[in-house]
Formats: structure tokens, C-alpha cells, sequence
């Protein structure tokens, strides 16, 4: 096992680069996700410390070694490909050994860590199965089986789990967190599902563009959003976001409609903040019902049974709402909301800072 | 707000005629799209094979009907020394053509499966063999293997120095066989490259990564990776080459007639040599039938070879 380093790290194709000098300390044993919309480089990202693609600019240290020009082989990686990867005609005990017969283990020792790999996956009874014959999850673990055997010094996960369908996810989850907390080896984890990242990573690292927006533990990442992006990526549903100007009553939004604009209550605005245009955040799950609050047309209604998810317009905007309580509400009709002023959140209109 | 009011739906009837209906109906449609190949088999495959089939049982010469006379067409090419230089030289021509054409075939489909600059120009250009009229290529062989004006001859005794005198390539029975071949490896080649080509670029990259990753060196990976996903169309390829090879006429008509002394004959050449320059077609045809049994062997080959692998087989999950 061993930390990782990523130090200034750029990625260029030609002319475009893709990836502007990204810093990432990843301590021995952390579960470190990597998240972010589709082509921010974090998948580029990942496969450069796995040796797939090149470094352009900066550094890559896996434990104390700097590994830019070491080929992937000598790495001590192992990675779990999003596709899966295993080789189709190879039945799942000799994709699991692969790397241990081209290392001329001895064979009772590749036998003894495929067994235990197996064991420990659920897939002893699927030694002799070829890929072809293996559900989408069994796959899954198989190719998490495949990393396991060869007891690497950082797995490598790219997007393992959006192959499965919504349920499965659930419970890999689980399983890959599990099986983290079990082994403690470093692992490196891309996905673009910011749940996955809040559900299983020590430590989440927000990326977008080919930069880190904000790096952290996850609940710190969803109370203090370093800015808009980070803001609006990590909570679901997303964070409601009202631009607007700070004034001495509270938020005044622009109203998009042209009607008259709705002020909301903030908890305390930063000192010489008035009068700056700004955009005020707040989750669905901070706002709460209340009979003297604002005014708001209810316009649609998505009960899950635990929860009651209503979008409501008001001041022209529509807002998102998660409430605990069931709505007896019709679209259409009017109810009272108020944000819990605690939690609510203000970011720079021009720079998307947080305030 | 009030919920707009449910809008009003209009239908309409599908109406169609008695010929779509018609065409609806499966035992007709089945019968009607099997009509035209299978009439075009039964005249055009069925037919020649079983006239050529009863032909080598007797003796009909051009211009005379035959009788039948058995086996004694086949008694004779059993004693017949021209005829079993010329199945040596079938399966010669075939094996020594065929190892060349996969060996050149697999090299060149792996460096063409690689990101080479004008990579598609590439491909195309590797397809010109192919393209070519076989006679027209043949003739070109013909200049090329010329005893006096032959560019091989011309740099490896003017220009090289490495010999006194130029080669008799078409004039001795090992180097005419030889030549033979190289020819018939030339025009392979295109086939075997493109069809491995695309096999190559059905196996994910993924794998390569995983076995990079995994430890793999090129050549473990090629061994265990590139080399088994290959071998099913692998297996197709070389089944089409060697039924090729095996029945190829155009080439060794064109450059050798079958000589010097009918040394470089194969099998194709000397039936139609002896049926219908020498006019015994009974006899040419005879040659033609003793291939089938060689045909088949190849055709049971593949008929195991193409039988798909366990690793092939269903996403059944019992």
C-alpha cells in the first residue's frame, strides 16, 4: 500500500490541454473519488496514474517513487475498468490469476489468493464460468476479484458501477466500501454520480474543466461549497440558486418575469457585502413549510413516500423543495415556504465564490 | 391552475390491400424469397457439379458423346505420374502459400492496426493485389520472373553483385513451383490483412489496458490477448484461403501452363489441360472430382474450426 501524489499535474492533446496543473495528496489507505460532469479530465486523470496516458506536465508519485515514466507493468496498480475489461476467453478463476501466472507465482499461491479473492466476493461457485456466461454484477466482481489478487499498492476504479442497474449500484456500493474497509488499500475512484462519491469516499475531490473546484470530505463539501460549481454538483436534488442583489433586508431576487422581486431571509451577509450582486443557494431539503413564509404556487408534486419533493414557482423562479411532511396541496395552490437561514448559502454573482 | 382539458383523439383505420396482406402471409413470403437463389443453385451449381460429377465416369471426348465406364477414368490417374506430381504440387502450392499468407497477413494487419500515418491510405494501397485482374498481375509476374529481362536477376547480378548468372525462375520445375507461389502469396496477402484487420479492431482496447496493467509484455499480450480473440475469424480466414489456394487456375495458367514438362501442374491446371485443350473431358473432369475429397477435409476443418469456442457460447446463466 502506499499514498499517492499528484503534483501540478497537466494533460495535453496537441494544443488542447485538458487538464490545467491539478494538486491531489492522497494519504496510504484513503478512499479518495474523483467527481465531476462528463469530460473534466478525471477519467484522463486516473489513467495517468495508471500509466495509460502521459503526463504532459507535473508529477506523479506513488508512494516515494515518481512514476512519470514507469510503464503501467511496474506500477503496482490495479484497476477496475469500467467495461469491465475481462479477458471473454478466460474462464473468471484464470482471469483472476492472469497476472499472477505472468509474475510466475508458484502455483499453489496464485490458487490460494484466487480462492480467498473469490471467497471474500461471493464468487467461489463462478471459478469455471467464462465472462459471456456472468450477470453484469457477477462481472463486476470478478473484475474487482481480478484487482484483489494481485494485493496492489492502489486500485484503481474508473466509473465501475454505471454499467449496473440502479439497484445493483446500491448494493456494490456497499460492497466496494466494504471491501475497502477490509483491505485499507489506497484507492483512487472516478465516477461521475456525485451519490457514489458522497456515500463511499473519504475524501472527494470536485473537478470540472480540467481543474479541482474543492476537495474534502463529503458532508464538508456539501455545507460549505467552495463555490457555485461545487454548489450545484454535490446535493440531490441540486441546490436551488437565485441571483439577485444582498441588500439590508435579506436577498432581493430578480424576479425573471418582471414582476415584483421577493426578498429572502439571510442567516448573517458577510460584513460590506450590501448592495453586491450575488447568488443566493439553498438546498431543497433547507426549506421548510410555514404558514407566514413566502408565498409559493405549488407546480408539481413527486412523492417518494419517505419524502415529498415539490417544485414550486414564486418571485417567477422555480424552486425545488424536499419536505418531510406529506403535501395535501394541489398544483396550482398556493403554500408557505421559508429556508432555514442557518444553512443558506451566498456566492459572487461575477466570480461564483462563496461569500 | 386549472388542468388543460383532455384533447380529442382521432383514429384511423389501418386499410390495406389484399397484396400487403398477402405479403403478410409467412409461408408465401418464405417461399417467394427462396425462389430466385434457390433456382439460381439448382441451375447454376447443382447442375455443373452433377454433370462434372457424371462426366468423370465416362468417356466422353469434345464432340463425342461418352459412355459409362466407371471407375477406369480414376484407375488410370492412380498410375498416372503427371496427375500425382500434380496433387503434390496442390497440396505443396497450398500449405507453403497458405503459412506464407497468414504469416505476411497477421504482420501486416497488426502494423496497419496501429496509428500509422496515412493509415487509410495504407489500406488501400494493400488492397491493390487484390483489386488487380489475376491475369494481369500474371502477366506482370511473367516480366518479373523472365529469364533474361527479370528485375530480380537484374539487381541481384547488376546492382548487388551477389550472383554471375541470372535465375531460370520459370525454366526449372523447384524454382518455377516456387515462384508459383510467391505469386499466389503476393495476391493473398490483401485478404488475409484486411480480414484480420478487422478482427483486430473488434477486440477492445480495454483488454490491452487490462493486461498492460495486469503485467503483460507486447508479446504476452499478443499471446494472450490478441492471439485467442483471433481465432475465430482466424479460423474462417484460413478456411476461405486454403479452399482458394487449393482451387486456384488463373495464376499458374497464366504464368506456366503447368510447365516446364508439366512440373508445376496443380490439380485445376491439369483438369482443364487435359479436358479441354486435350479434349478428354471425361478424364478432365475425373482430375476435377479427385479434389472434392480434399475439399471436404478443408470444409469439415473449418466446419470444427468455426464451431464456436465455450467462451463464445450464450449468456446463459444455469
Amino acid at each position: 500500500m502506499a499514498s499517492v501524489q499528484i503534483a501540478d499535474v497537466r494533460k495535453a492533446y496537441g494544443s488542447t490541454q485538458v487538464i490545467h496543473g491539478v494538486d491531489i495528496d492522497i494519504d496510504d489507505g484513503e478512499f479518495v473519488i474523483l467527481v465531476g460532469p462528463s469530460g473534466c479530465g478525471k477519467s484522463t486523470l486516473l489513467r495517468m496514474i495508471a500509466g495509460l496516458e502521459n503526463i504532459s506536465g507535473g508529477e506523479i508519485r506513488i508512494g516515494p517513487k515518481v512514476v512519470n515514466d514507469v510503464p503501467p507493468k511496474e506500477r503496482d496498480i490495479a484497476m477496475v475498468f469500467q467495461n469491465y475489461a475481462l479477458y471473454p476467453h478466460m474462464t473468471v478463476a484464470d482471469n483472476m490469476a492472469f497476472s499472477m501466472k505472468l509474475r510466475k507465482a508458484p502455483k499453489a499461491e496464485i490458487e490460494e489468493r484466487v480462492t480467498r479473492a473469490a471467497q471474500i466476493l461471493g464468487l467461489a461457485n463462478l471459478l469455471e464460468r467464462y465472462p459471456r456466461q456472468l450477470s453484469g454484477g457477477q462481472r463486476q466482481r470478478v473484475a474487482m476479484g481480478r484487482a484483489i489478487v494481485r494485493d496492489p499498492q492502489v486500485f484503481l476504479f474508473d466509473e465501475p458501477l454505471s454499467n449496473l442497474d440502479a439497484k445493483l449500484r446500491v448494493q456494490m456500493r456497499t460492497e466496494i466500501k466494504e471491501l475497502h474497509q477490509r483491505l485499507k488499500t489506497t484507492t483512487v475512484y472516478v465516477t461521475h454520480d456525485q451519490i457514489e462519491a458522497m456515500t463511499m469516499a473519504d475524501k472527494i475531490v470536485v473537478m470540472h474543466d480540467g481543474i479541482v473546484e474543492q476537495m474534502g470530505a463529503p458532508l464538508d463539501l456539501y455545507d460549505n461549497p467552495n463555490n457555485l460549481f461545487v454548489a450545484g454538483f454535490i446535493g440531490s436534488p441540486a441546490m436551488n440558486m437565485l441571483k439577485g442583489k444582498i441588500t439590508a433586508a435579506g436577498f432581493e431576487a430578480v424576479n425573471p418575469k418582471g414582476g415584483a422581486s421577493l426578498v429572502w431571509p439571510i442567516g448573517k451577509a458577510p460584513a460590506g457585502s450590501e448592495g453586491r450582486e450575488a447568488v443566493y443557494g439553498v438546498r431543497p431539503e433547507h426549506v421548510r413549510l410555514d404558514p407566514n413564509g413566502i408565498k409559493a404556487e405549488v407546480v408539481v408534486i413527486e412523492p417518494t413516500g419517505s419524502e415529498t419533493q415539490v417544485v414550486v414557482r414564486c418571485g417567477g423562479q422555480e424552486l425545488t423543495c424536499v419536505f418531510r411532511e406529506r403535501i395535501t396541496a394541489q398544483p396550482g395552490e398556493s403554500i408557505g415556504i421559508s429556508p432555514d437561514t442557518s444553512v443558506t448559502h451566498l456566492f459572487d454573482a461575477a466570480s461564483g465564490k462563496r461569500l | 391552475m386549472a388542468v388543460a382539458a383532455v384533447e380529442t383523439r382521432t383514429t384511423y383505420k389501418l386499410d390495406q390491400s389484399w397484396l400487403v396482406r398477402l405479403f403478410d402471409n409467412k409461408p408465401f413470403l418464405i417461399a417467394i424469397c427462396l425462389f430466385p437463389a434457390a433456382a439460381l443453385l439448382l441451375v447454376f451449381l447443382s447442375y455443373p457439379l452433377g454433370l462434372g460429377v457424371w462426366l468423370s465416369f465416362t468417356d466422353t471426348r469434345i464432340g463425342r458423346p461418352g459412355y459409362f465406364i466407371g471407375l477406369e477414368n480414376f484407375e488410370s490417374l492412380w498410375y498416372d505420374r503427371v496427375f500425382h506430381t500434380a496433387v503434390w504440387n496442390t497440396l505443396l502450392y497450398t500449405s507453403v502459400a497458405t503459412i506464407g499468407k497468414f504469416g505476411l497477413g497477421l504482420w501486416l494487419a497488426l502494423l496497419l492496426n496501429n496509428n500509422l500515418p496515412f493509415k487509410s491510405l495504407l489500406r488501400a494501397i494493400i488492397l491493390v493485389p487484390w483489386i488487380v485482374p489475376t491475369v494481369l498481375s500474371a502477366i506482370a509476374f511473367w516480366w518479373i520472373y523472365d529469364p533474361q529481362f527479370s528485375i530480380i536477376s537484374y539487381v541481384l547480378v547488376d546492382v548487388l553483385g551477389w550472383r554471375e548468372t541470372y535465375i531460370d525462375f520459370l525454366g526449372q520445375p523447384w524454382p518455377a513451383r516456387f515462384s508459383l507461389i510467391a505469386a499466389n502469396i503476393w495476391r493473398g496477402i490483401p485478404f488475409v490483412a484486411i480480414s484480420l484487420l478487422a478482427g483486430l479492431q473488434t477486440i477492445s482496447p480495454s483488454l490491452y489496458e487490462a493486461a498492460m496493467l495486469d503485467g503483460a509484455n507486447a508479446w504476452q499480450r499478443f499471446k494472450h490477448v490478441t492471439f485467442p480473440m483471433l481465432m475465430p475469424i482466424l479460423a474462417v480466414v484460413l478456411t476461405f484461403s486454403v479452399l482458394f489456394t487449393f482451387t486456384d487456375f488463373q495464376l499458374v495458367y497464366a504464368i506456366t501452363r503447368g510447365g516446364p514438362v508439366n512440373s508445376t501442374h496443380l490439380m485445376a491446371t491439369l483438369a482443364f489441360q487435359r479436358g479441354i485443350p486435350g479434349g478428354q473431358l471425361g478424364e478432365g473432369a475425373a482430375i476435377a472430382v479427385a479434389m472434392i475429397p480434399f475439399l471436404v477435409l478443408a470444409t469439415l476443418f473449418s466446419y470444427f474450426g468455426l464451431a464456436r469456442r465455450k467462451w463464445q457460447q450464450g449468456e446463459d446463466n444455469d
